[in-house]
């Protein structure tokens, strides 16, 4: 089954991995950079999920969250937050938000194609 | 002695009976018999007159000797027990103290019932006269207790490192020291457009202090934050919380925050309902701490939040660095990425190392403490603990350290007390230099040499001082003070030492502390007498003037025409609080007036206009004295002319003197009306007042205080007991309708 992945992190040393991750379990993967470029690519390609990192420059990941749920037309995109913010109030922040899950960094790379599997098995090809 | 007249007259009632009876008894008689009869009777009678005078003579006689024993018996001693009582009586309102010799010894005579009478009288005198003895004995007890714990109590503020004020309900001064003294000296913020040397030096306009007995503390803090603190301490009261203390944190115009900590003081024996009489507050600077708690969290912050991106990264490289399908390039390009994150990790935790070392470290409550302080309480430790001379030496008087000086002297006395038994040592040194951002407390000694390993192994075991063993090792001891410790030899001295590297106190505060040094004189911190100032709710102008807090000031001027330009040139004031004046509470500044002083003044105040260069504005001195005058009665002599330039003022400076005012010059014409001079010279002279220091602005105020309470009886003796009835009877002397 493939789909379409977004990965939005400003760092490039785990977007090398994330995207050799999603391409291995085989998806087509779409990277962005920064906040803005993640939204846009979101409303135009559609993706099925998207890695969003919490801490990017011009849009925030939370902003970018809450602007996918506040799109009715979005609303199938499926969203998990990737973060180095590990407090418990940001997690409840991120869910609360409309995330469908919350990892924080260092998290396993097995433990995130299973989630990514999970989040995406429900939905058709 | 003079007789008696009632005893006299006891003594010859029995002849006047007498007398009477026999004439009774010849008128009956003769009246009855008749004529022949009667000069028959008077007759036999005359020749035998002299028989019955006699008669009545004896019996008299013995009458009257009966009469003046059952009188004296019966009714004199009690008259005389009654006179000595209404003596005791009289003797008992006095209030000196009868010794019990003194009392009346009961008469020994009377009836048995007046002796038993005068027996009981006795015995209740004697009574009434021991239990006065214990009551005043345990009076003066009592006072010289009360006094100790004063004297405890001011001795204990003295040496508290924390600044206390304690208030009454009205927020009213009654008690701070030294410490509180200062704080308030370094956040009351310089007006604005003040000279920026007043506020980096903390040194207040005019010496004038923000807080003082009687004063009011919201001139420093916010009413409304008080005043919320004293409700959370009475809802805690009424809940019986077992600590009832309210806590809040303010910020002051200078930008420094402030802890506050409010403990209640209560009226004692007010019973369950507690009532509150006053307020404790203990204030701490928390402004370095919560930099520090910032820095902290910064640190804590980067290496957690800042160091999961990073292991993320790593993680999630080195897992995938295991996948068999991956090809050269990005296999490549994975250990790039690891090789990156490792040196970027390493560098923010070098980073955070290099900062918070510090911060981290110095968790442990330390103290500021003058160096040469430490080094000579070491000395003294040393010698009587160890009996070995030792002596500082090359040691650096500037230099304050922040310490934990009882562990750090533990330390060297355990060092000492090592060296002594195993060298049989008899002199050590201690020196103190600065050494960079730190200092270097140096235990020298001279003698043979001993191995390193020895000396080393002292520094990890347990203190040992005489026979107490501590818990702590010089180790700890060291790293309670994020410092150093190490042991050296100089060989060319034959020589050696050990070596703490300690760290020194912030930069601020040996200033502050050298100014608790440099007070000449202990200063009145406390008036206890100030809690009985029942003051809540009385209108001002009922209060009586013995109450009331007054500032008492004087100016001197580059004229007498304050509306043709002539300016104020000094301020000088000081205070009467609770009927005394307190000297050390004053205010002395020079202002420069921004133009030129005529010659003709320079001969009255000695100030030369030289002296008024560089001088604060009236702009700044204005505002500074406004707020030194806060809250109490303005008192001047010939106060219209002072307050005539002060008015002029308040337009330009934004300050407005709204107090009553109470002139001396007006108070007396109201209390020596036919006196022709009120000159301030005169009054001296009529009351007694020694000039001193005259026409200086500070001299004159101090001179005018003096008069203003001498005065104060004088006024009373006139029924003008209170700052109504004095403002009323001076608006009706002729001399108030003067005005300039």
């Amino acid at each position: 089954m493939s789909h379409k992945v977004l990965v939005a992190d400003d760092e490039p040393n785990i977007l090398i991995s994330l995207e050799f991750l999603m391409k291995r379990e085989g998806h087509q993967v779409l990277m962005a950079r920064d906040g803005n470029a993640a939204l846009d690519l979101i409303r135009s390609e559609r993706p099925a999920l998207v890695l969003l990192d919490v801490m990017m420059p011009g849009k925030s990941g939370f902003e970018v969250c809450a602007a996918v749920r506040a799109d009715e037309s979005l609303n199938g995109v499926k969203i998990l937050m990737l973060t180095a913010k590990g407090r418990d109030t940001d997690r409840a922040q991120g869910l609360g938000l409309g995330a469908d899950g919350y990892m924080t960094k260092p998290f396993s790379t097995q433990e995130l194609a299973a989630r990514v599997r999970d989040m995406l098995a429900a939905l058709p090809p | 002695m003079r007789p008696d007249p009632r005893e006299v007259a006891a003594a010859l009632a029995p002849a006047a009976l007498l007398a009477l009876a026999l004439a009774a008894a010849a008128a009956l008689l003769l009246a009855t018999a008749e004529p022949a009869e009667r000069a028959t009777l008077i007759e036999l009678a005359a020749p035998r007159m002299a028989l019955v005078v006699m008669l009545w003579f004896f019996l008299s006689l013995a009458g009257g000797v009966l009469a003046r024993w059952v009188w004296q018996h019966y009714a004199a001693a009690p008259g005389r027990l009654a006179e000595q009582l209404q003596i005791e009586l009289a003797r008992g309102g006095a209030r000196d103290l009868p010794s019990t010799a003194a009392s009346p010894t009961p008469p020994a005579e009377g009836s048995p019932g007046a002796r038993a009478l005068a027996a009981a009288v006795q015995a209740l005198v004697q009574q009434r006269d021991g239990l006065r003895a214990d009551i005043a004995a345990r009076v003066a007890e009592a006072s010289r207790e009360v006094e100790q714990e004063r004297n405890r109590l001011a001795a204990l503020m003295a040496e508290l490192t924390q600044s206390v004020v304690v208030c009454n309900l009205d927020g009213r001064i009654l008690l701070f020291n030294a410490r509180a003294r200062l704080q308030f000296r370094a956040l009351v913020a310089v007006p604005a457009g003040g000279p920026a040397t007043v506020q980096a030096t903390g040194q207040a306009i005019g010496g004038a202090e923000a807080i003082g007995l009687g004063r009011s503390i919201y001139a420093v803090l916010d009413r409304r934050l008080v005043a919320h603190a004293i409700e959370a301490v009475q809802q805690r009261l009424q809940r019986g919380a077992a600590s009832p203390s309210a806590q809040f944190v303010t910020a002051t115009a200078s930008g420094q925050l402030l802890r506050v900590q409010m403990a209640p003081v209560r009226t004692p024996g007010a019973g369950a309902d507690d009532a509150l009489a006053g307020f404790v507050l203990m204030l701490d600077n928390i402004t370095r701490d919560m930099a520090e708690e910032g820095e902290r969290d910064r640190l804590v912050h980067s290496l957690t939040e800042g160091s999961r991106g990073a292991l993320g990264n790593l993680q999630a490289a080195v897992e995938l660095l295991d996948d068999p399908t991956l090809d050269v390039t990005t296999r490549e390009r994975f250990l790039a990425v690891i090789r990156e994150e490792i040196a970027g990790m390493s560098r923010r935790l070098n980073e955070a190392a290099a900062q918070g070392a510090r911060a981290l470290k110095t968790r442990w409550p330390l103290e500021d403490m003058r160096g040469a302080d430490l080094v000579a309480a070491a000395v003294l430790r040393i010698e009587a603990v160890h009996g070995c001379r030792a002596t500082a030496a090359e040691v650096d008087a500037s230099l304050w350290l922040r310490v934990d000086s009882y562990s750090l002297i533990q330390a060297l006395l355990h060092l000492t007390g090592r060296l002594v038994d195993e060298t049989g040592l008899q002199r050590v040194r201690i020196r103190l230099q600065p050494s960079g951002e730190r200092a270097q407390l140096d235990l020298v000694w001279a003698g043979q040499a001993m191995s390193t390993e020895t000396v080393m192994a002292w520094e990890t075991e347990p203190l040992k001082v005489g026979s107490d063993t501590s818990a702590l090792t010089v180790r700890d001891v060291v790293e309670r003070h994020g410092g150093a410790f190490w042991f050296e030899r100089e060989r060319v001295r034959q020589e050696a030492f050990f070596r703490f590297l300690l760290p020194l106190a912030a930069e601020n505060v040996p200033l502050e502390a050298g100014a608790v040094t440099s007070q000449p004189s202990r200063p009145e911190f406390y008036d206890f007498d100030l809690f009985a100032q029942g003051s809540q709710g009385a209108a001002l102008a009922e209060r009586s003037l013995a109450d009331l807090a007054y500032t008492v000031f004087d100016t001197e001027t580059t004229g007498l025409q304050p509306s043709q330009g002539d300016e104020i040139i000094q301020i000088g004031a000081t205070r009467i609080v609770a009927g005394k004046l307190r000297r050390q509470e004053c205010f002395e500044q020079l202002v420069d007036p921004q133009r030129s002083v005529p010659e003709a003044g320079v001969a009255i105040h000695g100030i030369q206009a030289q002296m008024l260069r560089g001088q604060p504005t009236i702009a700044v001195v204005l505002p500074a004295f406004h707020t030194f005058a806060h809250d109490s009665v303005l008192l001047a002599h010939n106060a219209a002319f002072d307050m005539r330039f002060l008015q002029l003022k308040e337009e330009s400076t934004g300050v407005r003197f709204e107090q009553p005012v109470l002139d001396t010059l007006l108070l007396s014409a109201v209390v020596h009306p036919q006196q022709e001079s009120h000159s301030l010279e005169a009054m001296c002279e009529r009351l007694g007042v020694s000039v001193l220091g005259r026409h200086t602005a500070l001299g004159d105020a101090m001179v005018t205080a003096e008069v203003f309470l001498k005065m104060l009886p004088l006024l009373q003796a006139q029924g003008i007991a209170t700052l109504g009835q004095a403002l009323e009877a001076s608006r009706k002397t002729y001399l108030a309708r003067v005005s300039y």
